[in-house]
């Protein structure tokens, strides 16, 4: 067998999220359209937009830099690698001793990193304006993301996710109060990190509201389309986060036959598309908060996520 | 190697001296930090191979100096070199940068005797194998960096902070002074050999500890002892600034870990904690000031601070492991400790370079009145990015693998059993959390502002690159980030030396390739290999690049960008910045400040509005109030001025009454000292 499967599956992996991102968003879409009673855009809308983008003519402002042309290479690769990073239908992937979830968290630190930069580039005010608040909300979204981190690897003795999604599935956790916190927290910073709705709204271009909107305001072409896939892969890792951490249901561990493999892909693309309708239905249903409110919604997912690590450093059995 | 260290030191001191004679020939400013830089490299290259070889303690050297029983002793140990290392490498690229840096320092003559008395200095302290030359070389460290401070002493902010330096430094040392004396014991045994033999009761044990952690963390910048840094780091030239900042403050570090892992045995276990929360708030805290400031070097000496505490949170969490015998869990604190002392003198000295460089080619220190200089300074540019993702912790540079490996210690600490630590370390490791995602903001904000965008003012926009030296000292460290960043293992290996010879302990040697992949535990908890993510990284953007090219458009069309009919591209170049609708850097942290400053700081926004109709401009105030001096240092200056009206007093008496006076103090003195006749 020697390294070919392993390798092969690493890169059915990151193949498969790549081509998975832009139908879960556009699934969303759909599905709020049609709650909404639309009857929304295809399915394969999103595919069209890239491919559409692509096709177009860069338009760059006059005085940007290069780093303006760089960031969106460099915010497509490394989401596209962290999102590669997550188990989706099988743990135990090649590199998944890369780096740990730790490190996924990190990278995705890195991408936001650039996002910002290249917003403030072009010296526009409405790069600043999305930036500075994205740094806000980041500034409390990243420790709480740690602080789930924590509490779910000194449950399951690891910070490796393989190892965390295979103890999970084992069953041993049973219920506990720690993760059910670190859950709640987990859902509300990935509402905050990909921008949905109450925090910012994807469909909205109105200055006054608008967040990610707002960075990418100065983005055409090509580099705009690389920006969309990558905002669109970080929806999907955090839903394959959730997905393996808290719901390992029916994934495939390293080594298995193409059965439980089959069967691990059928059952990950159940969960995105379960995801996928509990997003929109939550979207539907709730309205966009005030930018200055969000501080007390990510500081609430912070201290989640720190009173389900103090718990879990009182008792290891809570 | 100990001897090529002092023989290093001996030439920097020689250089001081022709610094002195000949500073103000031209020659002599090349001639000396050129000099200055061979023998860093010697000095690093001494350390380096001391510490790969495997020998923990190099032999001892005695020269006939100092006291008269003792000599004056020097050893280089397993831990005084990993400092060296930090040392050296700093000083090596700042002065290599000064060779072409100091050609527009006005005045060079003033800087030119004390820079490499400085580095001697730091050098001797770490060598230092007893008490009487390590506080030797600690003051003429701390009076040859004061006197670098006040080098441009006309100006009156530089003056004032080189008194704030000189007392804190002071009284630094003083508590540094009463530390040894009491490690010392009554016999006066003031060799390290001895001191290290006698281990000292509970009671002096913790003595000595607070006042090494008063003594040493009034150096590094602990809040709340750090009000001289950001005061004292800028005010001088931007070569000094980083080693002060990159370098000096690794020093204390260093007298900090000597005196507390080295000499004092096993600790108690609320030394630990009382560490870790000082860390925890001057993490914050320091990233927090960073994030309020807009002068740039200001900035850097806040985000020193922030990293002392960093430093710090590893130091506390090895004590606390120590003192209930997880030694293998304190030396993975440890190790993080030392390696983050080893990133930060890297991106610190790269960071206050740049700085150096913006400030030489713009006159500007001010970030608002910078911006668009990438485009102007591309390469300086470049590397200050470099050095700002490696300082915001971010993956694959060297400050993400530092603090990983933090973070791999606050995972092991449930099994610390005291509750109070059970209660501390995760909140501390919040603030850990909350300080890197903080800092991370606040490079977007220093090199977003400064050198992205379009230029605030007309200095900014006729900026121009910096000379080859200056830019070669910058490469050498950009290049050490993203090698150390790369193979972490590496670094960790060649400082191992320090955790086995305090701890008896070593993390755990990677498997097969260990300078590949950082396993702190076991590989099955957690592992980090940072460059297979970015071999990952560059092949994805690779890709992406290659498919878009293939099939895609490849046009590139430039127009001025449309900022709603408030600014065109050629009147903002002109403009002063108040009429700029960029964002500005008040503005870009006005979320934050208004989120966390309004709780830390009591901040406060007032905006003046014009009249409707009024073509007037809108007023913004922010008023900040620092709490640190206002809880700690304003009532100690009211107190002082009390204490000093009452003893004014002592300066009219008469005769008869100072004989008394004198003769009353003896006494008291006889009394004391009786006991231990």
């Amino acid at each position: 067998m020697g390294l070919s499967l392993p390798l092969g599956l690493q890169f059915l992996q990151m193949f498969l999220v790549l081509a998975a991102a832009p139908l879960l968003t556009g699934f969303v879409r759909l599905a709020k359209a049609r709650l909404q009673r639309r009857a929304g855009p295809p399915l394969l809308q999103v595919y069209r937009d890239l491919a559409k983008l692509i096709a177009k003519d860069a338009v760059v402002a006059t005085e940007a830099s290069w780093l303006f042309r760089v960031a969106p290479y460099l915010i497509f690769a490394v989401t596209w690698i962290a999102a590669s990073l997550v188990p989706t239908f099988e743990t135990g992937l090649l590199f998944s001793r890369s780096g740990d979830l730790i490190v996924i968290a990190a990278l995705l630190g890195s991408a936001r990193f650039f996002q910002m930069l290249a917003a403030l580039d072009v010296g526009t005010p409405f790069g600043g304006l999305g930036a500075s608040r994205e740094a806000m909300f980041a500034s409390l979204a990243e420790p709480a993301m740690l602080m789930i981190v924590f509490a779910v690897a000194l449950v399951a003795g690891s910070s490796q996710l393989t190892v965390i999604s295979t103890f999970m599935h084992s069953g041993s956790t049973g219920l506990r109060l720690s993760m059910g916190l670190a859950l709640v927290a987990l859902v509300m910073v990935a509402i905050v990190e990909t921008g949905r709705l109450p925090v910012d709204n994807p469909a909205t271009h109105l200055e006054l509201t608008m967040v990610h909107e707002a960075m990418v305001l100065e983005y055409s072409a090509r580099h705009l389309a690389l920006i969309d896939l990558a905002h669109a892969l970080k929806l999907l890792l955090y839903v394959s986060l959730i997905a393996c951490i808290f719901v390992p249901l029916g994934i495939a561990s390293s080594g298995d036959r193409p059965g439980p493999l089959l069967f691990g892909v059928a059952a990950y693309f159940g969960k995105l598309a379960l995801a996928a309708v509990l997003l929109a239905v939550f979207e539907t249903t709730i309205a966009k908060m005030r930018v200055f409110r969000v501080p007390n919604f990510v500081g609430a997912a912070l201290m989640l996520g720190l009173l389900g690590t103090l718990l879990l450093f009182l008792s290891a059995t809570l | 190697m100990t001897s090529v260290i002092l023989f290093c030191a001996l030439a920097w001191s020689l250089l001081g001296g022709f610094g002195a004679l000949r500073g103000r020939t031209p020659d002599a400013r090349p001639l000396v930090y050129g000099a200055s830089f061979i023998v860093a490299a010697i000095a690093s290259g001494a350390a380096i191979l001391q510490l790969a070889f495997g020998a923990t303690s190099g032999t001892a050297v005695v020269l006939p100096l100092g006291l008269p029983h003792l000599g004056m002793n020097f050893q280089m140990t397993g831990l005084s070199a990993a400092f060296l290392i930090i040392t050296d490498v700093g000083a090596a690229t700042a002065s290599l940068y000064a060779v072409g840096y100091g050609r527009g320092e006005p005045e060079a003559w003033r800087v030119l005797p004390f820079f490499p008395l400085f580095i001697a200095a730091m050098n001797m302290v770490l060598i230092a194998a007893d008490a009487y030359d390590f506080l030797i070389f600690w003051e003429l460290m701390s009076l040859s960096s004061w006197a670098l401070v006040v080098a441009h002493h006309e100006d009156e902010e530089a003056r004032a902070s080189g008194v704030v330096y000189l007392v804190m430094a002071s009284s630094g040392t003083l508590a540094l002074l009463l530390a040894f004396g009491l490690l010392a014991g009554v016999h006066g045994q003031y060799d390290f050999a001895s001191i290290r033999a006698a281990h000292p009761g509970s009671w002096v044990g913790a003595v000595v500890m607070l006042l090494a952690l008063f003594g040493a963390g009034s150096k590094a910048g602990l809040v709340p002892l750090h009000i001289w840094l950001p005061r004292a780091h800028p005010a001088a030239p931007s070569h000094v600034s980083a080693l002060m900042s990159g370098v000096m403050t690794k020093v204390a570090v260093y007298a900090f870990v000597l005196i507390v892992f080295d000499f004092l045995g096993k600790p108690a276990w609320w030394w630990g904690l009382i560490v870790l929360i000082m860390g925890g708030i001057t993490a914050v805290l320091g990233v927090l000031y960073a994030l309020m400031e807009h002068d740039l070097k200001r900035l850097l000496a806040y985000h020193t601070v922030e990293n002392i505490g960093i430093i710090f949170i590893g130091l506390g969490l090895a004590l606390a492991f120590r003192a209930e015998r997880l030694d293998v869990c304190a030396a993975l604190a440890l190790a993080a400790a030392v390696f983050h002392a080893f990133n930060h003198s890297l991106f610190k000295n790269l960071l206050f370079l740049g700085s150096g460089a913006v400030l030489a080619r713009t006159g500007e220190r001010d970030m608002e009145r910078l911006g668009g200089l990438l485009r102007r300074m591309p390469q300086t540019g470049l590397l200050f990015l470099i050095g700002s993702v490696a300082i915001s912790g971010l993956p694959p540079l060297n400050g993400f693998a530092s603090e990983w490996m933090l973070f791999q210690a606050i995972l092991l600490s449930p099994r610390l059993s005291a509750w109070s630590l059970k209660l501390a370390v995760p909140s501390v490791g919040a603030m850990l959390a909350l300080a890197a995602a903080l800092s991370a903001a606040c490079f977007v904000k220093v090199f977003g502002i400064t050198f992205l965008g379009r230029p605030r003012s007309p200095a900014a926009s006729a900026a121009t690159e910096t000379d080859a030296f200056s830019r070669a000292g910058m490469i050498g460290l950009a290049a050490l980030c993203v090698v150390v960043g790369l193979a972490p293992g590496m670094v960790i290996d060649l400082f191992a030396p320090v955790t086995r010879s305090l701890l008896g302990a070593r993390l755990p040697a990677g498997h097969g390739m260990s300078w590949l992949t950082v396993v702190p535990v076991s590989l099955s908890r957690s592992s980090y290999n940072p460059l297979s993510i970015f071999a990952l990284i560059a092949a994805g953007a690779g890709f992406a690049a290659v498919i878009l090219h293939r099939y895609g458009s490849r046009i590139i069309c430039r127009a001025p960008p449309w900022g709603c009919g408030y600014t065109s591209p050629e009147d903002a170049t002109a403009a002063s910045p108040s009429l700029s609708t960029q964002y500005s850097a008040s503005g870009f942290a006005q979320p934050i400040r208004r989120v966390f400053g309004s709780f830390v700081f009591n901040a406060r926004d007032q905006v003046t509005m014009p009249m409707p109709g009024d073509v007037a401009p809108a007023h913004l105030i922010s008023a900040l109030i620092d709490p640190v001096w206002q809880c700690c240092y304003a009532p100690l200056l009211v107190l002082v001025g009390w204490a000093a009206d009452r003893m004014n007093r002592l300066q009219f008496l008469t005769i008869r009454r100072y004989l008394t006076i004198v003769f009353i103090t003896l006494v008291v003195l006889l009394v004391w000292v009786a006991p231990w006749g």
